[in-house]
């Protein structure tokens, strides 16, 4: 595909291919349903693995979830169960292990090779197409068979209902767990719920997007949602709105060509983040912001700012960031 | 802001007669021990990690309106008698009441002021968003009352004095600003019994008396019972009616004057410890263990 001089009109046109594009949309119409499904779930979930702090567990679990659809495919077993399974496993595993990121951070450090080195030895040794191979890393070219889309409406709407159950004490327990123990609030059943709850979202984004990519869609919205507001129903509704604009634009991109959908998920959901980065960085030297848009507070903060030297995630907080 | 002009400890002159079996000859006229409900019931109540036993045979009724101390070095159970309080810990033996129901299931009933630990400057939650998850955070479900909450957080953050920043970024706040927000929080419920937990910790002399006043306005305006874990007692000293005070295996229970001296003391850490009144505050000194410790490494959660 690389000559020894690059065609870029060759590789535009593989990028952004819309001939038929009317029938196509029809013809995958199961596609578009399963990507809008999958920016619902991964705004939502996205908001609490962002405020429990487990971009990295997210990534841990999907590497299991790709071994789990690997060996699924080895066996020619279902690859929705199959991955299932990986990731609600490896999602219990990290919940029991650590109920804090920092505790588990180094475990599914030890866990994401194994599972991605399994999955490599599941893939090497099935002997099937090997498009379905590739797929489940970087994520499929659009086509979702209607079972595909069935499984995932039921896991949609387990996943949402769970979340909306627990919305409050699973908010409470993640941005405050403390005070939310001392209150009475079952947090480490809690954490557990949430883990299962991720461990199925993570599922679902693996058969579209890839074990690989899945970050972009459970992580980079609500990142980008937490640029702009600290409240939490808005960030909610950022977020799933940048999840919904990043899947569904990035299905439509993707029908024409040959090339698989992640990347075009991939490079929309970073553009939204760093547009809303930007605009954050913009805000923050504006006198405004720490006071929530009211005048400046005259006594000095700058006596215990050596207390804020570490956050309660163990993450460093810069200082000067703080003082604003 | 103006600094607090220190007053002499002040000792409640109700009308009750002592009523604990406190041995000291020159026993202070006492507060309230006597009436009111018992917010707090410890009977025979032992604590114990393994073979190490942090207290025993600690029998205890904090009533209503009462100002009560948990004073302490590190590791002498301190914070465990606050987690046994929240029903987060059991005793080893004895039974323990709170507002006369089982600990864990009187949290309603209970303000819980943690110790100032600086929330992640990315922490997405507002001032207000933190207040109201005291008011309904326990709550299953997404908020739908979502004007009477914001009226009764508008309330309490006003309470506190802590209008100013109700938007603003909790993890940007300073931790004076912080530990306010925590008293409004603790307050939502109407608590009959505030619990604090090294809440002055690491805050600077003028939050700590703001936020130590408003702990005892609460206890003056609805007549909780307070229970204040701390290692320094001089910044409630003015509010306080007794003191629980752990050392070592052994503790001492009575009011600041029967246990702030150099012999009970002393006697408590089975070394020369002598205490000095300098000015309306006190300093213990010799104590073998004396250390200000900025984060306390005993959260509630491990």
């Amino acid at each position: 595909m690389i000559p020894t001089q690059v065609d870029w009109d060759s590789i535009v046109d593989s990028v952004f291919v819309f001939d038929n594009y009317g029938e196509l949309l029809v013809l995958l119409s199961n596609s578009l349903w399963a990507g809008a499904l999958l920016g619902l779930v991964g705004g939502l979930v996205g908001t609490f693995v962002m405020m429990r702090d487990l971009a990295f567990s997210v990534h841990g679990i999907a590497e299991l979830s790709f071994a789990g659809a690997a060996a699924a495919l080895l066996i020619g077993s279902d690859i929705v169960t199959g991955s299932l399974l990986g990731s609600v496993l490896a999602a219990l595993i990290i919940g029991f292990m650590g109920l804090r990121a920092r505790d588990s951070n180094s475990f599914v450090g030890v866990l994401m090779p194994f599972g991605l080195g399994l999955g490599i030895l599941f893939l090497s040794l099935y002997e099937g197409r090997s498009s379905n191979k590739f797929s489940l890393l970087t994520g499929q070219i659009v086509s979702v068979s209607p079972v595909q889309l069935t499984s995932m409406i039921v896991l949609s709407i387990v996943v949402v209902a769970g979340l909306l159950i627990a919305w409050r004490p699973l908010t409470f327990a993640s941005t405050d767990p403390v005070v939310a123990e001392a209150r009475g609030l079952p947090v480490r059943t809690l954490s557990i719920v949430f883990m299962v709850l991720l461990g199925i979202s993570v599922a679902m984004s693996v058969q579209i997007v890839g074990a690989l990519l899945v970050l972009a869609l459970l992580i980079t919205p609500a990142a980008a949602a937490m640029n702009l507001t600290v409240a939490p129903a808005r960030i909610v509704v950022l977020s799933v709105v940048f999840a919904e604009l990043s899947m569904v634009g990035g299905i439509l991109l993707a029908l024409g060509g040959s090339i698989p959908i992640s990347p075009y998920v991939t490079s929309i959901s970073f553009a939204i983040w760093l547009v809303t980065r930007v605009i954050r960085g913009f805000r923050e030297r504006g006198s405004s912001y720490r006071r929530g848009g009211s005048e400046k507070d005259p006594h000095g903060r700058g006596q215990d700012a050596h207390l804020h030297g570490q956050g309660p995630q163990g993450l460093p907080v810069p200082v000067s960031n703080v003082r604003g | 802001m103006t600094l607090p002009t220190k007053v002499a400890p002040t000792i409640h002159t109700s009308a009750a007669q002592p009523a604990t079996p406190s041995t000291t000859p020159w026993s202070a006229p006492d507060n309230q021990r006597d009436s009111g409900q018992a917010v707090v019931e410890l009977k025979n109540a032992e604590l114990a990690f393994g073979d190490r036993v942090l207290w025993r045979d600690l029998n205890l009724t904090i009533r209503e309106g009462e100002y009560f101390a948990v004073l302490g070095s590190n590791g002498t159970g301190k914070t465990s008698f606050l987690k046994v309080l929240l029903g987060l810990l059991p005793l080893t033996r004895g039974t323990v009441s709170v507002t006369g129901e089982r600990p864990g299931a009187a949290s309603r009933h209970v303000g819980y002021v943690p110790q100032q630990r600086g929330f992640s400057p990315r922490t997405p939650l507002r001032a207000r968003d933190l207040v109201a998850q005291g008011i309904d955070g326990h709550k299953w479900g997404i908020r739908l009352r979502r004007r009477a909450v914001n009226e009764r957080v508008d309330e309490l953050l006003d309470k506190v004095g802590a209008g100013d920043y109700a938007n603003a970024p909790v993890g940007l706040l300073s931790g004076g600003e912080q530990q306010r927000l925590r008293i409004a929080q603790a307050l939502a419920t109407d608590p009959e019994l505030l619990l604090c937990d090294e809440a002055l910790l690491s805050l600077d002399l003028n939050h700590q008396y703001i936020v130590s006043e408003l702990v005892n306005q609460q206890r003056v305006d609805s007549g909780s019972a307070v229970v204040f874990v701390t290692h320094d007692i001089n910044p409630i000293i003015d509010h306080v009616d007794r003191i629980l005070y752990l050392a070592g295996g052994s503790f001492k229970i009575g009011t600041p004057d029967e246990v702030m001296r150099s012999e009970v003391l002393s006697e408590l850490y089975g070394a020369d410890i002598e205490v000095l009144r300098s000015n309306g505050r006190i300093i213990v000194t010799g104590r073998p263990d004396n250390t200000h410790h900025i984060s306390s490494q005993e959260g509630l959660i491990p």
